[in-house]
C-alpha cells in the first residue's frame, strides 16, 4: 500500500527518463515527494486553501468562542466529515473493482430510522420541560448502523453471489432506497427534539467539531484493520487481478460481500451526522448525489475506478478538496449552483488524466517524434 | 448432415430474446387489468392516454436511452440536458423574444451536440461512459444556474398555445397532447432505426460483443458517438415536451429522470449489459411506470414514494431473471 | 468463385520479421499460400506460429518482410482491413456476435437494403434467403432467424467460414478451429474445408492435433524458434519427422537423466495423489494419475495434448465431470481452489501474467499471498515477517530483485516465475502441480529451478511437472505420463528417452 506511485499511475519507465531530462533531477527529492501518491491531491488542496484565502482575508483566522475553535477552516472540516467517512467506505468497494451508487438512499435510510426512534416528545421531570427520546439513544443509534449495514449486505449479496454487476445491483437500492427512507418517515420530515442527539453533528469536543472526530475514528479503525490485518493486502489484490487471487486461495466473496457491507455502513454513519446536524430527518433531500461527491473524492484521491490499490488518505484528501472547492466558490462570491460546473470540469479533467489513450495522445503531441531506423509501430 | 435443430428437441421455438418484453407486456396488463378490477374509472380510454401524455418525456427519453443501453453504455445526463433545454427555451422565449418556431430547433441542435460531444469523448479517449455522462449532469445542470437560479415561467402565446393543444381520438371521447403524439413518433422512429437500419443494428451488434464486431468490420467507433448523439436528440426532444408540460424553465426540473428512465428502459426487456432488448419493450416500461403511479394515486391510501419502492422492487425482478437468463445461457 | 486456378500463388509473405521487446517472434519467415489447397502450419511454444498468423491477418504489421496477394503487395492495417482485402479468419473463439441471428452474423455491415425513393429499410426476406443459400453450399440446413448462441460451437464456426464465403474471401484462415468439436463434427468441418479447397480457396488451417492435421491437410508450413525450417507436402513428413522438426534437436537416444536417490518413504500406504478417470467433455478424456510422496511425475505431451487442463482439473479451477480423486487414500471432492489448497495441494499456473502475479503488489506481498490466504484474515504477517519469509525465498530460489517493496511486475520474467513458486513453496504443500514453471527464463535460472524441484521431492513433496521441453521432463521425471490429443496414451519409467517419448506420442492410439 506504499509504494511511491503519482496520481497519473503507474508511468512506464520512460517517462522517468523524460522526467530526469526536464530538470527535475536538480531536486531528486522533489521528483520522489512527486511520484508519492498523496502528492497531486495535497497540492490542490494547498491552492484551494490559498484561493480561498485572497478573497476571504479572515480565511485562516481561528478563534476560540464558546467553548471550542470557530473559523472557516473549522467549518470546512466539519462538513466534509460525513463525505469523508462515505468516501472512505466507497474507497474499498472501489478498490474491488465495483462501485456503490446507493449510499446517499442509505444516508437517508439510516438518518430516517434514528429519527423515528428517536423523536423527542415533551415530558415533565422533576417540574422542566424537558424531551425525552421515544427508545434509548444507544439502541436508535445501533439500529439505524444496523439497517445501513443491511443494506450493504443486499448489495454484496446481489454483486458477490447473484454475480449482477455492481452498477445495476446497487442501482436497485438507489431507485427503491429513497422510498423506503419515505416510508419510515411516513413522508414528512421528522424533526428531532432530543438534545443529546445533536451532539453527534453538532456538539464539541476537545474544541473541534465531533463529527471530524466521528471521521478521524472511522479513517483510524479502517487503516488499522488494513494494515494489522490481511484485509488490505486481500482487497487489493482481489481489485489488481482477481483471476490470481482466486487461484492463490483468497476468500473473494467473502471479502467483496464485506466491503458492501461496510460501505453501508459508512453510508449508515454518515446518514446520523447529517441528520443530528440538520435535527431531522428528510427522506428526499439527505445525501441527495452523495455518490457522486464520494465517487469523486475517491478519484480524487488517487484510487483508480478500475481497482486495485487504494488510498484512504487519499480518499480523505478527495473529500477535503471538494468542500474546500465549494467553499471557495462561495467566498469567490460565485452562485453557489456554479459548483456543478467546476465539478464537472474537475470530473473531466481527472478522468482524462486517468484515461491511457488521452495521455497517450498527449505524449505524442508533447515528444519529439521518434528516430528514423527506429521500427515502424 | 442437417443441421442443429435435432440436436435440441425440447427447446421451444420462441426466441429467447423476445422473453423479456413479453414479460413486460404481461406485467402491463396484469397491473392495467389490477387496476380496472379494484378502481371504478380507472377502465377509461382517456386515463390510459394519460399514461402517454403524463409520461410522453419519459418516453421519448426513454427511446434514446434504449440504444445507449442497447450499445452496453449508460447516460446520465438525460435529466440535466431537459433542465437544460427548459431553461435556455425559456430564457430564449422570454428573455430575448424569440418565437418558438426559432427557439425549438436551436435547443434540439444544443442537446444533439451536447450528445455527440459526450459520445466523442467516449469513443475517442475509450472513456468509461458512466464517468462521462456524470459529468455531463453536472455541467448541464450547472449552465442550468449559469442561466437563472430562479424558474422561469413562460407566457409566450407559441408555446401556450402548443401547450393546450389537444388531438381529438376516436371522435371526441379521448384526446392526446402534441408531447404524446410525438413520444408515438419517437418510438415508431426508435423501432425503425433498430430493425431497419445498420445504425441499429451495428448498435446490438456492439452491445453482443464489442471485440467481435470490431473484427467483424462494423464502424464501432462512429455508431458509438451516432448512440450518444441520439441520445442528446431524444434528451432535447424530451425537454421540448417537458417545457410544454411545465411551461417553465428550471434547473431542478427532471431531477432522477435518468433513473425513471434506465428504469422504464430495464424493466421493458433490455438488458442493461446490452444487445438485447426491443424499443417496444421500453413503451411498456415507461407505461408500467405510469400504471403504478397511477394506480398508487387511485388509491389514495398509498403515499406516493411507494412508487419508488415498487419500482425498484420491479427492477430488481428484472435484473435477478436478466442474471438468470445470462446465466443459463452456454 | 475459383477466379485463381488451383495451384496458382495467392498469398505470398516474404522475409517476414516481428520483434517485441528484445524477443525476436519471427525471423525472416517466407510463406506460401497457393489457391485449392490446405496449409498447416505446424510449431511449437514460442516458435512464432500465431505472430505469423497476426501479421498475415492484419493484426499488426511486420517490422520488415512483405505481403502479396495475387502479385500485389498488401500491408493490411487491422483485421477488417485484411478482411476487405480477402483474408478471413475464423477464430477460436468465434468472433461473431452471439445475440444477433445466424443469418445477421453473415451479413453484418453488408445488409441488403429495400428502397424506394428515401425509405431505406433492411430486406430481411432477402437476407435470409441468401443466408440460407450460403449455409446450403456447406451443406448445413438449420433455420437462419434462430440466435447464433442457442447454435452449437461447430454450427457457430460454420456461419463464420459463411461470412467468410460471403465477403468473397480468397484466403480462408482458420485458427484452432476444432479445439471445441467432437469428432462428428470435426468430420463435418473437414467435409466443407474439402469442398472449399476443391472450390479453389486457400485454407490456411493452424491445430495442434496432429492425427487432424494429417486427415484433411496438404502442405505443411513448420516454424522453430521463429524460423521456418521448410514446406513440406504431407506425404514427405511422416509424423516422426514432423516431431523431430518442430522440437529440432537431434532427439537423443541416450538416457539422459540425472541420477538421484529415491525419496519415495517406503512406508506410505496409499499414494499422495490418486486421480482416477478424471476428466471434463471438451476438455481432457477421463485420465488416471498417480503421485507418490518423494516423486517427481513429469508429464509429456506436445502443446495442446491436455497438459494444462490436467494441472487445473487437479487443482479444481476447472469442475471435472468424471473420475474420482483420492488424497493419501481418503476420497475428496474438490470444487474450489481453496478446497485444494487447504488439502495442501499447490499449483504454479500456466500463465504467469494472467493467473500468477498481481502486477501492481510489491515482491515481498506477492511471495506471501497465498500463504496468508491460508492463514485467514486475522493472522496477518507484518510486513517484517513478510520480508522475512520473503528473504528466504528469494535466497533459496536465487530471485534477483533490488527492491523486495518494488512492484513485481517490474521484475524479469523468469523471477516473476521464481516468485510465483516461491509463493506456492511458502504454504508448506504436500503436492506440487508445476505448469510450465521453466517458461520465458534464462539457461541458469532454468537449472536452479530444476534443481529446486529436485531438492523438493527429495524432501518429501509429491511433484507434478508439466513442461514443453521435452529435455527437462525427461531429466528430472521419476515416471512420465504421456499424453497426446486430450487422452493419456501410456506412462513411461523416469529412465527413458526423449525419442521413445515422441515415439509414443507420434504412434498415436
Amino acid at each position: 500500500m506504499r509504494p511511491p506511485r503519482s496520481l497519473r499511475s503507474l508511468p512506464p519507465e520512460g517517462a522517468h527518463a523524460a522526467d530526469r531530462q526536464s530538470g527535475i533531477r536538480a531536486w531528486p527529492w522533489l521528483s520522489r515527494l512527486a511520484e508519492h501518491r498523496l502528492f497531486w491531491p495535497t497540492c490542490t488542496l494547498v491552492l484551494l486553501l490559498a484561493l480561498n484565502a485572497t478573497f476571504n482575508a479572515g480565511f485562516w483566522q481561528l478563534q476560540w468562542r464558546d467553548g471550542h475553535l470557530y473559523g472557516s477552516l473549522i467549518d470546512i472540516l466539519n462538513r466534509a466529515a460525513p463525505l469523508a467517512v462515505v468516501a472512505l467506505g466507497m474507497t474499498l468497494v472501489i478498490a474491488t473493482r465495483g462501485i456503490d451508487i446507493s449510499v446517499g438512499a442509505v444516508v437517508a435510510i439510516a438518518g430516517a430510522t434514528a429519527a423515528l426512534l428517536i423523536g423527542g416528545t415533551l415530558v415533565l421531570k422533576g417540574g422542566q420541560q424537558t424531551y425525552v427520546s421515544r427508545t434509548p439513544m444507544a439502541v436508535a443509534i445501533v439500529a439505524a448502523l444496523a439497517v445501513a449495514a443491511l443494506c450493504g449486505l443486499w448489495n454484496g449479496l446481489l454483486v458477490a453471489r447473484v454475480g449482477m454487476q455492481p452498477i445495476i445491483a446497487t442501482l436497485i437500492l438507489m431507485v427503491a432506497g429513497r422510498g423506503i427512507a419515505q416510508l419510515i418517515t411516513n413522508g414528512q420530515i421528522i424533526t428531532v427534539y432530543y438534545a443529546p442527539y445533536f451532539t453527534i453533528g453538532n456538539g464539541f469536543l476537545l474544541g473541534l467539531p465531533f463529527a471530524v472526530f466521528i471521521a478521524a475514528a472511522v479513517w483510524v479503525v479502517l487503516h488499522l484493520l488494513m494494515t494489522r490485518t490481511a484485509l488490505g493486502l486481500f482487497i487489493q489484490a482481489i481489485g489488481i487481478n482477481p483471476a490470481a487471487a482466486r487461484l492463490a486461495g483468497l476468500p473473494e466473496r467473502l471479502i467483496t460481500v464485506c466491503v458492501y457491507v461496510f460501505c453501508g455502513f459508512a453510508a449508515g454513519v454518515a446518514g446520523l451526522i447529517v441528520s443530528s446536524n440538520v435535527k431531522s430527518a428528510d427522506g428526499n433531500n439527505a445525501g441527495l448525489l452523495l455518490e457522486l461527491d464520494a465517487i469523486l473524492a475517491v478519484t480524487l484521491g488517487g484510487t483508480l475506478l478500475t481497482g486495485g490499490r487504494f488510498s484512504l488518505a487519499g480518499s480523505v484528501l478527495g473529500a477535503l478538496i471538494i468542500q474546500t472547492l465549494t467553499s471557495t466558490i462561495y467566498s469567490i462570491g460565485v452562485p453557489p449552483e456554479i459548483n456543478l460546473v467546476v465539478k464537472a470540469a474537475v470530473v473531466f479533467v481527472v478522468m482524462l488524466l486517468q484515461s491511457a489513450e488521452f495521455r497517450a495522445s498527449v505524449r505524442a503531441w508533447v515528444q519529439r517524434r521518434p528516430l528514423p531506423g527506429a521500427p515502424v509501430r | 448432415m442437417s443441421g442443429v435443430a435435432a440436436a435440441h428437441p425440447l427447446r421451444p421455438r420462441i426466441d429467447a430474446r423476445v422473453v423479456p418484453v413479453l414479460g413486460a407486456v404481461a406485467v402491463f396488463i396484469v397491473t392495467a387489468g389490477f387496476g380496472s378490477v379494484a378502481y371504478g374509472g380507472f377502465f377509461s380510454p382517456q386515463v390510459f392516454l394519460n399514461l402517454l401524455i403524463d409520461n410522453a418525456f419519459l418516453c421519448i427519453v426513454g427511446v434514446g436511452m434504449t440504444f445507449v443501453i442497447l450499445s452496453g453504455g449508460i447516460d446520465l445526463s438525460v435529466g440535466a440536458v431537459i433542465a437544460l433545454t427548459t431553461m435556455v427555451s425559456a430564457a430564449l422565449v422570454e428573455q430575448h423574444h424569440w418565437s418558438a418556431a426559432a427557439a425549438i430547433p436551436l435547443v434540439l441542435a444544443m442537446g444533439t451536440a451536447f450528445g455527440a460531444f459526450m459520445g466523442w469523448l467516449i469513443t475517442r479517449f475509450r472513456l468509461q461512459p458512466f464517468i462521462v455522462t456524470l459529468a455531463g449532469m453536472f455541467l448541464a445542470r450547472g449552465l442550468c444556474y449559469l442561466i437563472s437560479i430562479d424558474s422561469i415561467s413562460i407566457t409566450d402565446a407559441g408555446y401556450t398555445a402548443i401547450a393546450q393543444t389537444r388531438i381529438p381520438l376516436f371522435g371526441d371521447a379521448a384526446s392526446i397532447t402534441v408531447g404524446a403524439l410525438l413520444a408515438v413518433v419517437m418510438v415508431a422512429i426508435g423501432i425503425w432505426l433498430a430493425h431497419g437500419t445498420e445504425f441499429g443494428r451495428t448498435v446490438y451488434a456492439i452491445g453482443g460483443n464489442e471485440a467481435s464486431a470490431v473484427l467483424m468490420g462494423l464502424p464501432v467507433g462512429r455508431t458509438t458517438v451516432l448512440v450518444y448523439t441520439f441520445s442528446g436528440l431524444c434528451s432535447a426532444l424530451g425537454g421540448v415536451v417537458f417545457t410544454f408540460y411545465m411551461l417553465s424553465g428550471y434547473g431542478l426540473h427532471a431531477v432522477g429522470l435518468e433513473l425513471d428512465a434506465i428504469a422504464a428502459v430495464v424493466i421493458g426487456g433490455t438488458l442493461l449489459t446490452g444487445g438485447v432488448g426491443y424499443v417496444i419493450g421500453t413503451l411498456f416500461g415507461v407505461l408500467i411506470l405510469g400504471v403504478i403511479q397511477t394506480l398508487i394515486s387511485f388509491d389514495g391510501s398509498l403515499s406516493s414514494w411507494w412508487t419508488r419502492i415498487v419500482i425498484g422492487a420491479l427492477l430488481f425482478v428484472s435484473c435477478l431473471l436478466q442474471r438468470l437468463f445470462e446465466a443459463r445461457r452456454p | 468463385m475459383a477466379d485463381a486456378s488451383i495451384g496458382s500463388v495467392i498469398l505470398e509473405a516474404r522475409g517476414l520479421t516481428r520483434a517485441f521487446t528484445g524477443v525476436v517472434a519471427l525471423r525472416d519467415v517466407d510463406f506460401t499460400l497457393r489457391a485449392g489447397e490446405v496449409h498447416a502450419v505446424m510449431g511449437q511454444n514460442g516458435a512464432g506460429k500465431s505472430t505469423l498468423i497476426k501479421v498475415l491477418t492484419g493484426v499488426f504489421p511486420p517490422d520488415r518482410g512483405e505481403l502479396r496477394l495475387h502479385g500485389a503487395p498488401i500491408a493490411p492495417s487491422s483485421p477488417a482491413a485484411a478482411q476487405h482485402l480477402g483474408i478471413s479468419t475464423v477464430y477460436q473463439e468465434v468472433n461473431l456476435c452471439p445475440n444477433l441471428s445466424v443469418a445477421e452474423n453473415i451479413f453484418a455491415g453488408r445488409y441488403p437494403r429495400r428502397g424506394a425513393a428515401g425509405l431505406w429499410r433492411i430486406d430481411w426476406p432477402r437476407l435470409n434467403a441468401d443466408a440460407r443459400a450460403l449455409l446450403a453450399r456447406l451443406q448445413l440446413n438449420i433455420d437462419v432467424t434462430r440466435l447464433l448462441s442457442s447454435c452449437s460451437v461447430a454450427v457457430q464456426q460454420m456461419v463464420a467460414i459463411a461470412r467468410a464465403l460471403s465477403v468473397q474471401a480468397r484466403v480462408l484462415v482458420l485458427d484452432e478451429p476444432t479445439s471445441s468439436l467432437d469428432e462428428s463434427e470435426v468430420q463435418q468441418l473437414f467435409g466443407v474445408m474439402r469442398r472449399l479447397r476443391d472450390d479453389g480457396m486457400a485454407i490456411l488451417f493452424v491445430t495442434h492435433f496432429l492425427d487432424q492435421m494429417y486427415a484433411v491437410s496438404d502442405r505443411i508450413t513448420v516454424l522453430r524458434n521463429g524460423e521456418r525450417v521448410g514446406e513440406f507436402l504431407k506425404d514427405d513428413l511422416p509424423p516422426a519427422a514432423l516431431i523431430r522438426a518442430m522440437v529440432g534437436r537431434e532427439l537423443s537416444a541416450a538416457v539422459a537423466r540425472q541420477a538421484h536417490a529415491p525419496a519415495a518413504p517406503a512406508h506410505d500406504a496409499h499414494p499422495a495423489l490418486q486421480a482416477t478417470g478424471l476428466g471434463r467433455r471438451g476438455l481432457l478424456q477421463p485420465t488416471d494419475v498417480m503421485l507418490r510422496r518423494g516423486e517427481v511425475v513429469g508429464v509429456g505431451g506436445l502443446l495442446g495434448s491436455g497438459r494444462t487442463e490436467l494441472a487445473r482439473l487437479l487443482f479444481a479451477l476447472e469442475r471435472s465431470d468424471s473420475g474420482e480423486v483420492k488424497l493419501a487414500g481418503e476420497a475428496v471432492h474438490l470444487t474450489t481452489p481453496v478446497q485444494a489448497i487447504r488439502h495442501r495441494l499447490a499449483m504454479c499456473p500456466e500463465d504467469r501474467k494472467v493467473e500468477g502475479i498481481v502486477g501492481e503488489l510489491s515482491v515481498r506481498e506477492n511471495l506471501v499471498l497465498a500463504l496468508q490466504a491460508r492463514l485467514g484474515v486475522r493472522r496477518f504477517l507484518r510486513p517484517g515477517k513478510q520480508a522475512e519469509i520473503a528473504r528466504r525465498f528469494v535466497q533459496s530460489l536465487g530471485i534477483q530483485v533490488a527492491d523486495l517493496d518494488a512492484p513485481i511486475a517490474r521484475l524479469s520474467g523468469g523471477n516473476q516465475q521464481k516468485a510465483v513458486l516461491g509463493r506456492w513453496l511458502a504454504t508448506d504443500p504436500q503436492i506440487l502441480i508445476l505448469d510450465e514453471p521453466t517458461r520465458g527464463i534464462d539457461v541458469a535460472a532454468k537449472h536452479e529451478v530444476m534443481n529446486e524441484i529436485l531438492q523438493l521431492a527429495r524432501a518429501g513433496l509429491a511433484v507434478l511437472f508439466i513442461s514443453s521441453e521435452m529435455d527437462e521432463v525427461v531429466r528430472v521425471s521419476d515416471r512420465i505420463v504421456v499424453l497426446r490429443d486430450r487422452r493419456k496414451v501410456g506412462e513411461l519409467p523416469g529412465d527413458t528417452s526423449e525419442h521413445e517419448v515422441f515415439q509414443l506420442i507420434a504412434a498415436g492410439t
